[in-house]
């Protein structure tokens, strides 16, 4: 999963694994940007990141750069996870955001309290940088 | 070419094991074949097809198992999707005897999750394995119960359902776990009780979530003719379906289950509809697993769960019983549950529940969902009659 066996031990949670297909998600959040794949045959909106379009099956993507607006589609107050990092950081919030885009995306709310997110709550992109290596997308309320 | 009534099971055996130390996983499986098998009046030579998953198992473990029971069958399935992945295999196995594949095929789990102290469900344990969708959510922390939990949110937001609402699926379980000798928590309980346990991943309570236990059973599935001949009256298989739903690149709709599909292919394969089915096996993972499914089944229109599940409806005398064994929320969850579905829906088929029998139950119906149903999950939907 981490780069360097370094990161690993000062950020316990886990790190995704980079590879070429999910490169450019990837080196775009370290930029603190964020780009969705769309199809150049089809126009279809995809996330996650993937080789192929799965509307039409076409390898031809470009990479479409997006505002990090977003709505709150639902969310839980996590109280109880024995994993090492989040025990640590209970209660964290989960949740899906649906992008301005019409994308929803698993992510973690954070900068607010769990009594304080609402359904449909507007939100938007916070970029963190994990390790030097990854950088999260997460959300806040929208200011 | 239509299933319907072609195979049927005939033998069921339920572990009785809640908390087993002393037993292996494949111990707990062979005693679970051996008391099919006798109570469907068959040798172990008989068998010539085996299905069996587990999450304790390898990769390989069906071949695994064979080789502990010294097996040579003609027939494999170790279909992995999840809790609901018995009742795929029972259908695969029903199609493989109607295709001539095999004769006498042997569905079996076993798991010693309790014993053995595996974070399932509600244990609580980080979800995230090495596939391409994990890298987008592990680094969140999710957890099954929380991926169910967010699905409770939006049902909540979108239809008004409340906790108290899911807390009756919960209180009806133990009722049932309360006239099961087997069951592992059998002190009833109330509304107040469930809501008043810990919160586990908002909005779903202690008592909303599936208990831990050690467990097993297995299934003999055999053509209707050979059913006949043997010692109980055949449970048979009127219809079947299964599918998958995920993220969908984004777009998904989540309040949409793998069983909309699932049940609508088993209904229209059975011939039959919602309001025939008299008692029901739904996957009770978490309590809004209940109220979603029977919704998505089309027992009841979407978003009118929380008003279908109320005023006893789900009790063993009500107009639609389910999980009369107390499901996975206090009889047994050794973390895939599906099994047990089929078990107890052949036993009420048999008439042998005693104090839970539904009166004049002749057509069963289980479904099992697998994964998470904020993420990835699995749907398996069987009909069953007794005549």
């Amino acid at each position: 999963m981490a780069d360097e066996k370094s990161d690993q031990k000062k950020y316990a949670k886990p790190l995704p694994r980079i590879d070429e297909e999910n490169r450019p998600w990837w080196e775009a959040l370290k930029r603190h940007e964020l780009y969705i794949q769309k199809c150049r045959d089809c126009g279809d909106l995809r996330y996650y990141p993937r080789a192929l379009c799965t509307n039409c099956l076409s390898p031809r993507t470009e990479w479409l750069r997006c505002g990090g607006k977003a709505r709150v589609y639902t969310f839980t107050a996590t109280m109880q996870n024995q994993a090492p990092g989040f025990r640590e950081a209970l209660p964290y919030i989960m949740a899906y955001v649906e992008l301005d885009e019409g994308l929803k995306v698993l992510t973690n709310l954070v900068e607010c309290k769990p009594d304080e997110v609402k359904i449909g709550m507007p939100v938007e992109a916070v970029f963190e940088d994990a390790t030097p290596a990854v950088t999260l997308l997460k959300f806040r309320p929208a200011r | 070419m239509s299933l319907s009534r072609k195979t049927a099971l005939a033998g069921v055996y339920e572990h009785p094991a809640r908390f087993a130390p002393n037993k292996s996983m494949f111990q707990i499986m062979a005693e679970s074949v051996r008391g099919a098998l006798d109570d469907a009046g068959l040798k172990i030579q008989d068998v010539d097809g085996l299905c069996t998953t587990g999450m304790g198992m390898s990769g390989m473990g069906i071949v695994g198992f064979c080789d502990y029971l010294n097996l040579t069958p003609n027939f494999v399935d170790s279909t992995s999707i999840g809790g609901s992945s018995f009742v795929a295999q029972t259908a695969h196995a029903a199609a493989a005897i109607a295709a001539g594949l095999c004769n006498i095929a042997v569905v079996v789990y076993g798991s010693t999750a309790a014993s053995q102290r595996f974070a399932i469900g509600t244990g609580g344990a980080g979800l995230g394995g090495g596939d391409p969708c994990d890298q987008y959510e592990a680094p969140f922390g999710p957890t099954t119960v929380g991926a169910y939990a967010m699905m409770a949110r939006r049902h909540m937001h979108e239809y008004g359902t409340t906790s108290e609402q899911l807390a009756e699926i919960a209180v009806t379980m133990r009722l049932h776990a309360s006239m099961n000798p087997a069951a592992k928590y059998r002190d009833p309980i109330t509304v107040e009780d469930v809501m008043a346990s810990r919160i586990i991943s908002s909005p779903l309570h202690l008592l909303d979530c599936c208990i831990i236990s050690d467990g097993g059973g297995a299934l003999v599935v055999t053509s209707a003719e050979r059913a006949r001949d043997l010692k109980h009256k055949p449970a048979y298989i009127l219809g079947c379906g299964e599918t998958v739903r995920h993220p969908a690149r984004g777009r998904r709709d989540f309040m949409e289950m793998a069983a909309a599909q699932s049940g609508r292919l088993a209904f229209e394969r059975a011939g039959v509809i919602p309001a025939d089915i008299d008692m029901a096996m739904i996957y009770d993972s978490f309590t809004i697993t209940v109220m979603m499914t029977l919704e998505n089944l089309g027992f009841c229109k979407r978003g009118e769960g929380g008003a279908f599940v109320s005023g006893g409806r789900l009790r063993y005398d009500g107009a639609l019983p389910i999980n009369t064994d107390g499901g996975g929320l206090s009889s047994n969850h050794p973390g895939m549950r599906g099994i047990f579905l089929v078990i107890e829906a052949v036993k009420q088929l048999r008439g042998e529940c005693g104090p839970r029998q539904v009166k004049d139950c002749e057509l069963a119906l289980c479904h099992g969902t697998g994964g998470a149903l904020g993420t990835r999950h699995s749907g398996a939907t069987l009909v069953l009659a007794n005549q």
